[in-house]
């Protein structure tokens, strides 16, 4: 049989997809091994049972100078700035997005300029976010706005354009104005693509959220793993990073469940 | 009386004409076929009276009012695909096509409370009608093309316009549901006595469902440069009493026409 025609069985499959993690895991465990086995004090790749005790520590003890448990400060601190970052870049989208999709002289107007914005690599104006919004809260979610916002502008404003021609010249037929077929025709139809649009820009937003807190921060998951890097400190590092892509994964598996269950008439999430 | 005139239309895109010397009176009640080739500027003719688009000279008037700037509540419009709203439920469908352009309660263009039952009962009367009650609370992805069409009939008719534009609705239809949408656009028309334009692909369903059968086509050609003339009504055949003379040819006789005229069990 040829191969693009051999489909592997549920078991089968399960193993296949577990393997790259299994092989991952092992490939660590040798090395760490190894390592340590030359010079018992390594810390470059600590033992996997070092790296569990740090990291059941980090989220159970709380921190001998600030009486906080770290994990959780750092968690919510980050997840506070992701998700404001993400809920004013959504809200963004949404309406320069339908305005820009929908009504001519808007899409004359910004369309030109938001793509020139979303040149702008936003990394390159952070220092700008830093001096007019100070080292706070503003300059880190104004990072995050500002990186993801643009991306999600277009691509609802491009999928607003795409929403057929025939359907807004029924709207109208049956005496819609502009804002009838913006809320009851156009929204409704954006709103699953906008989880997606906002699903593919949690990677960026998480990269510029790190950024702005390895930079200037005084808590937050990307400000502990920076801090640390001082002091070689892997077993704290190695459980950051994997908490991390954690909670990114859960958060994509979430928008890919709210899309499901609430649009139900827009087919299966990708 | 003329309802509908159509007073020397010019069309062109750029510098190509598409449309020329269109002129045409339809009386209120008429149904109006409109076959030719494709590309001739059946939609563009049907985008003019919809008006989606301005023509570039002369002017389209529903009785005897100034010529519409855009699409409003006179005109209804089924296209081949895209009628309905996907994100309604069938139901939805049909009590958006009163929300949408009714007047506003609050923010939404939305009906409430007892406002919307009374209008979700009469999108239950109308589905009843159209054969659709089963399947209220679905959406239309999930219907058949046949079944999608009639909606979209429905919801453009629940808008009571004065005059329906159908562009190819039945064109992706198969056979069968093909005469079942006659029927039922039949009836329709028995009821309401609408005025009916519809391009069809079709000469059989044009000059059955027609009372009058425009053929649109270039007038002159130029074997150069075949884009340099537009397109004009070059026919205008009178289609009601069986067509006389022009249903007594041969080809509406054909046993098997004959046999799938008469052949109007439902299909959808
Ligand atoms: N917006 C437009 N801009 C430029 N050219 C256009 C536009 N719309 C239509 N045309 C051109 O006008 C011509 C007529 O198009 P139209 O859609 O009216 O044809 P039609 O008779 O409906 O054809 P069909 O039977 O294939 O539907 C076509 O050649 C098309 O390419
Ligand atoms: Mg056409």
């Amino acid at each position: 049989m040829r191969w693009i025609n051999r489909r592997p069985g549920r078991l089968v499959a399960f193993g296949l997809a577990a393997l790259p993690f299994a092989l991952a895991v092992l490939g660590y465990v040798i090395a760490s091994d190894l390592r340590r086995a030359a010079n018992p004090a390594d810390k470059l790749l600590p033992a996997p049972a070092q790296i569990l005790d740090t990291a059941l520590s980090l989220a159970t003890e709380a921190d001998r100078r600030s009486g906080d448990v770290l994990l959780w400060l750092d968690t919510s601190a980050s997840l506070i700035r992701l998700a404001e970052g993400a809920l004013i870049s959504a809200s963004m989208g949404l309406v320069f997005g339908l305005l820009i999709g929908l009504i001519p002289g808007i899409r004359t107007t910004l369309a030109p300029f938001v793509s020139v914005i979303s040149l702008i690599p936003p990394l390159a104006i952070l220092p700008i976010l830093f001096i007019v919004f100070g080292l706070g809260e503003v300059s880190k979610v104004a990072l995050i706005a500002i990186g993801i916002a643009p991306v999600l502008i277009r691509d609802i404003a491009q999928r607003t354009a795409e929403i057929p021609e025939e359907m807004i010249v029924k709207a109208q037929t049956l005496g819609a104005s502009t804002w009838a077929i913006i809320t009851r025709v156009a929204l409704p139809q954006v709103l699953p693509r906008l989880i997606g649009a906002l699903r593919l820009s949690l990677g960026p937003a998480w990269l510029f959220l790190i950024a702005a807190e390895a930079i200037a921060s005084t808590e937050g998951l990307g400000y502990r793993i920076f801090l640390v890097r001082r002091y070689f400190a892997m077993d704290v590092i190695i459980p950051y990073v994997i908490w991390i892509t954690l909670l990114a994964f859960l958060m994509d598996l979430g928008l890919r469940q709210l899309h499901r269950r609430a649009f139900p008439w827009a087919g299966p999430a990708t | 009386m003329s309802f509908v005139t159509v007073s020397d239309i010019f069309q062109s895109y750029g510098k190509r004409p598409i449309l020329e010397r269109v002129n045409l009176e339809v009386a209120e009640g008429e149904f109006v076929s409109i076959v030719g080739a494709s590309g001739c500027g059946k939609s563009t003719f049907l985008r003019l009276l919809l008006a989606q688009e301005r023509p570039t000279r002369g002017s389209i008037s529903i009785e005897g009012r100034p010529p519409a700037q855009e699409p409003d509540r006179d005109r209804g419009v089924v296209f081949q695909r895209y009628s309905v709203f996907p994100h309604m439920t069938v139901r939805g469908n049909l009590i958006a096509a009163e929300e949408l352009g009714g007047e506003r309660a609050g923010l939404l263009p939305r009906f409430f409370g007892a406002r919307r039952r009374e209008a979700a009962k009469r999108a239950d009367a109308a589905l009843e009608r159209i054969g659709l009650a089963h399947v209220a609370d679905q959406y239309p992805a999930s219907l058949s093309g046949g079944m999608q069409q009639r909606l979209a009939i429905a919801q453009a008719l629940a808008g009571r316009p004065r005059v329906l534009l159908l562009d190819e609705p039945f064109g992706a239809l198969d056979p069968g549901t093909r005469l079942a949408m006659h029927a039922f656009l039949q009836d329709l028309r028995a009821e309401t006595n609408m005025t009916v334009f519809m391009v069809s692909h079709d000469l059989e369903e044009a000059f059955k469902l027609g009372d009058r059968v425009l053929v649109f086509d270039k007038p002159r050609w130029d074997p150069i440069e075949p884009e340099a003339w537009g397109a004009t009504i070059t026919y205008d055949f009178d289609a009601r009493d069986g067509g006389i003379p022009f249903q007594n040819r041969p080809f509406a006789e054909t046993p098997t026409s004959q046999a799938q005229e008469d052949d109007h069990v439902p299909q959808v």
